[in-house]
């Protein structure tokens, strides 16, 4: 079933509440971080400080938009678009709620594995136009993270296709009735679970601009609005993640019917980020090569047996 | 060669050595304080304690003294055993039981060998609890600080002021453990060398007391490669400033010059660059102006406006200053600035170095000598540091002695009481007693005519073929065929002479001896009076006299004078004379003097500290010395003033003034080599002449301007003014500051040399412009002997070391030890005019009128006849050398004496 | 992996955790007597200037903010003609404190020093002295040092026997 179920009102809806939603992640971010390490944090622009997203907007824009004379232009301007556009163009596939939605798509969950491994060029490209030492070495970093927790990601998701049959994550969410796949899919959602942090290069494992290592990794030289389309681009990516999580593990929109289902799937998507604010609060950055044992030598030997598992019980469940 | 294992390691060394100089010339770290490279070895404080191992399977081995320890074929040694660092840590720790818990408030600290030993020891921590012995301080004058509670009596004080300086009022008093070194009673310290205390002594019993009076630590000082400029031979020096102000001088080595140490006119003379006397803004008419390009347009509008123009040059200004000179007015229009007599001396020293075909010696090479003759000089005060370097040759003998007796030649106490106190001959003629005559095997006074006769009858007792003074009495005959057959033995002998007594038989009578001489490593050298005297003679020009006819005549009305006070040259009358009829006159100089007062443009020169330039010393050793910190205020190097009105200079930088002067004369033509200096250090990047612990560079000039302005720019020299650059790819001799890990003090200079007391590593500065060659005939002009007249007097110039020199006499501390201002007189003279010491005498031209009253002193020694007056002092300016003067008793309740010229 | 688990869970009970921040300027927070800031000169428990001009301070500083020149009393005391410091520079690291042989540059717990203008930022020594002992009350640096100054001479510092006399030969 290849149809368009939204129209523009939905396209724009989707377009600004994710956009903000990601800008108020930023206050939401810092704020959360500030009340696990026991302080205040920004509080004082606007009522609770919730205007500083926008007085961060401005200092945003109007700072030096400086272009390294030692770079190669284009490519430095193009790159942080490029991951900017690929998440945001990540949520047409995202089933919010029963007709509420861009697109569904019966290769929805494939659309996904695509736009998330394409974002890794905009940080690549970004680590070689800069033309800086720690840029390149930053690029690399998430060049080799990203192809290797490729693997796993889709290595790990493979048992919440077999178990509801569709690639479309509109009928995995219908799948998800009579239990969220959480249940039967505990190590594939951990896999994955890593994996999706690893590829949207959050901590714990933001190895790519590690700051204490690498100044900034791939981001060292670019400022301004520039810098700031990394900044949120990040944040919707990890919007997204957790809505791709919500979705196909927890039972996307699913929830008792006293609160709408647009309504359980923001929630739950809001309890996603939370997690990955708290991650990244809470527990160290492993060194590179650790980061690169662990995916393949456990998570890989993992996410095969899972898949093994998995495949073996729908099987026999289901016979012939 | 020896090959010996040191830790493990193995090393092919020199064997003629000890073990603690092997291991400081390996680069090893090894304590030690009663050991000094040029004094050598007397094991006193026990602290450069090793293993020495009897064999390969020996495993225990036994504590020996480096310093006493003769390097051995296949010798087993260790620096780092746990016994050997135990037993110098615990010796340490003894010696700082009495230090008295004050290095913040001592001149010493931060470059002080006794922190740093105990830092290498490795002892930090205070253990001892009991009461410190304590001991009272004394004034030892002018130049020295004394703190005896610092010291741990390592005895390098009294060995080097009495053994290697020839000293005799610094003592070991006291016994056992209260040991102390001073004199018998407060006072100043009598020795011209007695400011080396300040470096030999390993902690802060004897430091710098006119440094103390403006202090800054050693890591704070700006510094910079310089050359002394108070005498003809060109030590090096390392000046430091702070806070644009000079703040003191220190040795800086030089393998081939001064070695570890300087005179205390070099170390002390600094004095005159902060003085109140320093001309700092250009004057036109007496009147200061503020803007540089003023002074320079009126500079320039006077030579355009000029007939012609003539240019007076300068023996204490650098080459490059003399050439900009000689260049901006045409080469007939040079003239040298010299006493007229000085200018003949001068070239007939230089015909003598460059044609003479005797080898003239670097101080190093004097200290090889094996037999000496000084004509006519009193070298300690007419070139004090080669005073010293006389003194160790002396020791030869006993140096020969020894090697006979297989004593190594560092074993010094062993040599020293080497049995007989055998010592290489010293023999002196000269005018009257000197401070070398302790030393001397004989000594001869008697006017310079009688010393040249003497010169002549030793050169004729050498060779037969010379000529022979007549009328030679008995006695004076049988010194000089003595003298003669002294020199006749000796392997290395060497004749010194000068122009201290203005007389041109005696150098003469001093090549002839030196011509006569069999040896083949005989030396002939001889003091000038000034830095850049021979460069200025090499450079060539026109006599002072002939600049006073050229006005004379009216056939010019522009002069241009640089650094030079006329006043010390020629009498005053001519001068007076010569500057009333000039129609402008334009002096460069630093310091105000006579003659600037009647300069209509006064230009402030920049000082040694303050600009580069080249000076060529006694031995014909070019020198370059650099800037310390950038001139205040207007003052800029007298080169950059005449460079700035010129049409079209062919030199925009110094070093390309420098390539211009060697190939314009022949006879700098080698100085070539000196002129890429810049371009070839700066190969990586420049020289910082601050040390890399700088301090306070964010607030020293906080006070002016908060935003703190950038440090000036140096163009033309391989150093900054500031801390950036590396030091790494910088020659050691051109390193501002001597400094290596661990060593602060100034013996970290054991890290820069080839070998200890060697050359340093990658070559000493300097390019010798002259080397011998050819022979000049004998010469025959003999003078007849002197014969007093009655009632008539000859003035007689005496040098002294603290009074004849021009821009020291403007330093405080070297002003504290000037000579009384009187005249000698030879006790019979006395008692024919019947006064006595103290005394106050007319001194009357032959047939003139009085011109000064002054206090008259006995000297035993001087000749009769004669009347010795201090060299350059500015009360004697008016009376020339050989001037005939009549002498009268004057009443004595004058008062005030030397203020009455009349 | 427990820890991990344990980590998030620690950081997460924090959320209930009453904030250790105060908000400043509203409420000043509460400072220790050796808490870094504002650079004083004391002077000894005699009243007079401790510092002796040794400019170990100086040499310890990293920003190099520190400048001064040594001078003498007539009594023989070493002290600062000038003490300049640019606090526009300072970062109150506290190296001069530690640096300090005689306890006499010590830094306080005033922080608030802004100025409109940065020149305003350059304390000379009368601005940096004061008239007590600060933070350490009994140290006097001439007491413990063998340097005779005007009423205390050899001999008469801490742990101090009398001068010898040279001239004799007695043990």
């Amino acid at each position: 079933m290849n149809t368009g179920i939204g129209d523009a009102s939905d396209i724009i809806g989707i377009l600004v509440s994710v956009i903000i939603t990601a800008a108020l992640l930023i206050w939401v971010e810092r704020r959360l971080l500030a009340v696990w390490q026991d302080r205040l944090g920004p509080n004082r622009v606007g009522p609770m400080g919730l205007m500083q997203v926008v007085a961060d907007m401005i200092k945003m824009f109007f700072k030096e938009d400086w272009i390294p004379p030692f770079s190669d232009k284009l490519v430095f301007v193009l790159a942080p678009t490029i991951v900017f556009i690929t998440m945001l163009t990540g949520f047409a596939v995202i089933p919010f709620a029963p007709g509420v939605g861009i697109i569904d798509f019966n290769f929805g969950l494939l659309y996904f594995l695509a736009l998330s491994s394409l974002s890794v060029y905009s940080i690549v490209l970004a680590g070689y136009a800069s033309n800086n030492k720690y840029s390149l070495l930053g690029g690399l970093r998430a060049a080799a993270q990203t192809v290797s927790y490729e693997v796993f990601m889709g290595i790990s998701i493979m048992g919440v296709v077999m178990l509801s049959g569709t690639f479309n994550l509109r009928e995995i969410v219908e799948a998800q009735r009579d239990g969220w796949f959480i249940i039967p899919q505990f190590f594939g959602f951990i896999i994955f679970l890593i994996a999706v942090i690893a590829e949207s290069r959050r901590g714990p494992l933001d190895l790519p601009e590690a700051e204490q290592e690498l100044v900034g990794g791939f981001h060292t030289e670019y400022s301004g609005m520039k810098f700031g389309m990394f900044f949120v681009g990040e944040y919707v990516a990890i919007t997204l993640s957790s809505a791709i999580i919500v979705t196909l593990f927890f039972g996307g929109w699913l929830g008792p019917s006293w609160l709408p289902p647009l309504v359980w799937f923001c929630l739950k998507t809001a309890v996603g980020i939370v997690f990955f604010i708290l991650l990244r609060g809470a527990l160290p950055r492993p060194r590179y090569d650790q980061l690169m044992t662990f995916g393949w030598k456990v998570l890989l030997p993992a996410g095969l047996l899972n898949l093994l598992v998995t495949g073996a019980v729908v099987l026999s469940l289901h016979g012939t | 060669m020896a090959r010996i294992e040191i830790d493990g390691r193995f090393y092919d060394v020199q064997d003629n050595t000890n073990v603690l100089s092997t291991c400081l010339s390996l680069g090893m770290d090894l304590p030690y304080f009663c050991w000094h490279p040029a004094m050598g070895s007397v094991g006193a404080c026990r602290q450069c304690a090793v293993i020495q191992y009897k064999d390969a399977e020996d495993t225990r081995g036994r504590l020996v003294m480096a310093c006493m320890t003769p390097v051995m074929n296949d010798m087993r040694l260790s620096i780092s055993s746990e016994q050997a660092r135990r037993f110098r840590s615990d010796n340490i720790e003894l010696l700082m039981t009495n230090h008295p818990h004050d290095c913040p408030v001592c001149e010493e600290g931060g470059e002080c060998h006794l922190q740093d030993m105990t830092v290498m020891t490795g002892h930090t921590f205070r253990r001892y609890r009991g009461s410190k012995r304590t001991h009272n301080n004394q004034n030892l004058g002018p130049f020295i600080n004394h703190e005896m509670n610092r010291c741990i009596a390592c005895y390098r004080c009294v060995r080097f002021y009495n053994d290697y300086a020839g000293g005799h009022d610094l003592q070991v008093l006291g016994v056992h453990n209260n040991v102390y070194f001073g004199r018998f009673e407060d006072g100043t310290l009598e020795n011209e060398f007695s400011g080396n205390l300040v470096e030999v002594c390993p902690t802060g019993v004897f430091t710098d007391k006119t440094f103390s009076a403006h202090y800054a630590r050693k890591w704070d000082l700006q510094t910079a490669p310089s050359i002394c400029v108070h005498c003809g031979l060109g030590c090096n020096t390392a000046p430091g400033e702070r806070y644009g102000e000079l703040r003191r001088i220190i040795n800086r080595y030089h393998g081939a010059v001064n070695g570890y140490f300087l005179c205390d006119r070099g170390r002390f003379g600094y004095g005159f660059v902060n003085s109140s006397k320093r001309i700092l803004k250009p004057r036109i008419d007496n009147q200061p102006i503020i803007a540089i390009e003023t002074a320079e347009s009126h500079f320039r509008k006077l030579l355009n406006a000029a007939k012609s123009t003539i240019g007076i040059g300068s023996p204490r200004a650098s080459l490059e200053a003399n050439f900009a000179l000689r260049e901006l007015v045409g080469e007939e229009n040079f003239f040298l600035g010299l006493n007229d007599t000085e200018h003949t001396l001068l070239n007939t020293i230089i015909d003598l170095m460059r044609h003479g075909g005797i080898h003239s010696p670097s101080l190093r090479e004097i200290e090889q000598a094996d037999a000496v003759l000084i004509l006519g000089e009193d070298v300690t005060h007419s070139a004090p540091r080669l005073a010293l370097s006389i003194r160790q040759a002396l020791r030869n003998a006993s140096f020969a002695m020894a090697q006979t007796m297989h004593i190594p030649l560092w074993q010094d106490a062993a040599i020293r009481q080497l049995r007989g106190n055998v010592q290489s001959p010293l023999f002196i003629a000269s005018i009257c007693a000197t401070r070398l005559d302790d030393v001397a095997t004989n000594t001869y006074h008697g006017s310079p005519e009688n010393v040249a006769r003497l010169g002549f009858a030793i050169a004729h007792c050498l060779d037969d073929s010379t000529p022979a003074p007549f009328a030679l009495s008995t006695s004076e005959q049988s010194l000089a065929s003595s003298i003669a057959s002294r020199l006749k033995q000796a392997k290395r002998p060497l004749v010194v002479s000068g122009t201290s007594c203005s007389c041109l038989a005696v150098i003469q009578a001093a090549y002839n001896i030196a011509k006569a001489i069999p040896s083949k490593d005989k030396q002939l050298t001889f003091t000038v009076p000034e830095c850049n005297s021979v460069g200025l003679t090499i450079m060539g020009g026109k006599r002072l006299q002939q600049a006073f006819e050229r006005i004379d005549n009216g056939l010019t009305d522009n002069v241009i004078i640089l650094e030079n006070d006329l006043y010390r040259r020629a009498s005053h009358k001519a001068v007076d004379l010569f500057l009333e009829t000039a129609a402008h006159v334009s002096v460069i100089d630093s310091l105000e003097n006579k003659t600037t007062e009647k300069a209509q443009l006064l230009l402030p020169a920049a000082t040694f500290a303050e600009s580069e330039g080249t000076l060529v010393n006694n031995e014909g050793r070019a020198q370059r010395y650099f800037p310390v910190y950038p001139a205040t205020e207007a003052a800029r190097g007298s080169w950059q003033w005449l460079t700035s009105v010129m049409e079209d200079p062919h030199w925009q930088h110094h070093d390309a003034l420098t390539s211009a002067c060697a190939t314009t004369l022949p006879g700098l033509a080698t100085l070539i080599q000196s002129a890429s200096v810049t371009e070839d250090a700066i190969a990586g990047s420049k020289i910082p002449r601050q040390p890399h612990r700088y301090s306070g560079r964010t607030a020293m000039h906080a006070n002016i301007k908060v935003s703190e302005p950038g440090p000036a720019h140096d163009l033309e020299t391989p150093f900054a003014f500031s801390m950036e650059g590396a030091t790494t790819h910088a020659p050691p001799a051109l390193l501002p500051v001597i400094w290596a890990p661990g060593w602060n003090s100034n013996q970290a200079i054991n890290k820069f040399q080839e070998e200890i007391s060697g050359h340093l590593r990658d070559g000493d500065t300097g390019i010798r412009l002259i080397e011998a060659s050819g022979e000049l005939p004998w010469f025959d002009d003999i003078p007849t002997a002197f014969e007093p007249e009655p009632g008539l007097w000859r003035i007689t110039p005496l040098p002294n070391i603290f009074g004849s020199e021009e821009l020291s006499q403007q330093s405080p501390s070297i002003r504290e030890r000037q000579p009384l201002v009187c005249i000698l007189l030879n006790p019979m003279d006395a008692e024919t005019l019947a006064v006595g010491t103290g005394d106050p005498i007319e001194i009357r031209e032959f047939a003139g009128a009085t011109t000064l009253t002054i206090h008259a002193q006995i000297e035993h020694t001087l000749p009769r006849g004669l009347v010795g007056v201090t060299t350059g002092l500015p009360e004697f300016q008016s009376l020339q050398a050989w001037t005939q003067i009549t002498l009268k008793k004057a009443n004595p309740e004058l008062q005030d004496l030397s203020e009455v010229p009349l | 992996m427990r820890s991990q688990l344990r980590s998030l869970w620690e950081v997460l009970k924090h959320t209930f955790v009453k904030p250790d921040t105060v908000e400043y300027p509203e409420e000043k927070p509460a400072l220790f007597p050796r808490y870094r800031g504002r650079i004083i000169l004391t002077r000894d428990p005699d009243g007079e200037e401790r510092c002796v001009a040794c400019n170990l301070c100086a040499v310890a500083c990293p920003v190099d903010c520190i400048a001064l020149q040594k001078t003498e009393d007539k009594n023989g005391r070493w002290y600062p003609e000038f003490f300049r410091i640019n606090f526009s520079r300072c970062i109150l690291c506290g190296f001069c404190e530690e640096a300090c042989p005689t306890n006499a540059i010590q830094l306080t717990p005033d922080f608030e020093m802004c100025e409109y203008d940065r020149q305003n930022m350059v304390y000379e020594k009368q601005h940096l002295l004061i008239d007590g002992t600060g933070k350490y009350h009994d140290y006097n640096f001439y007491r413990v040092a063998g340097m005779t100054i005007l009423d205390k001479d050899k001999g008469q510092a801490e742990n101090e026997a009398s001068p010898i006399d040279v001239k004799t030969l007695l043990p």
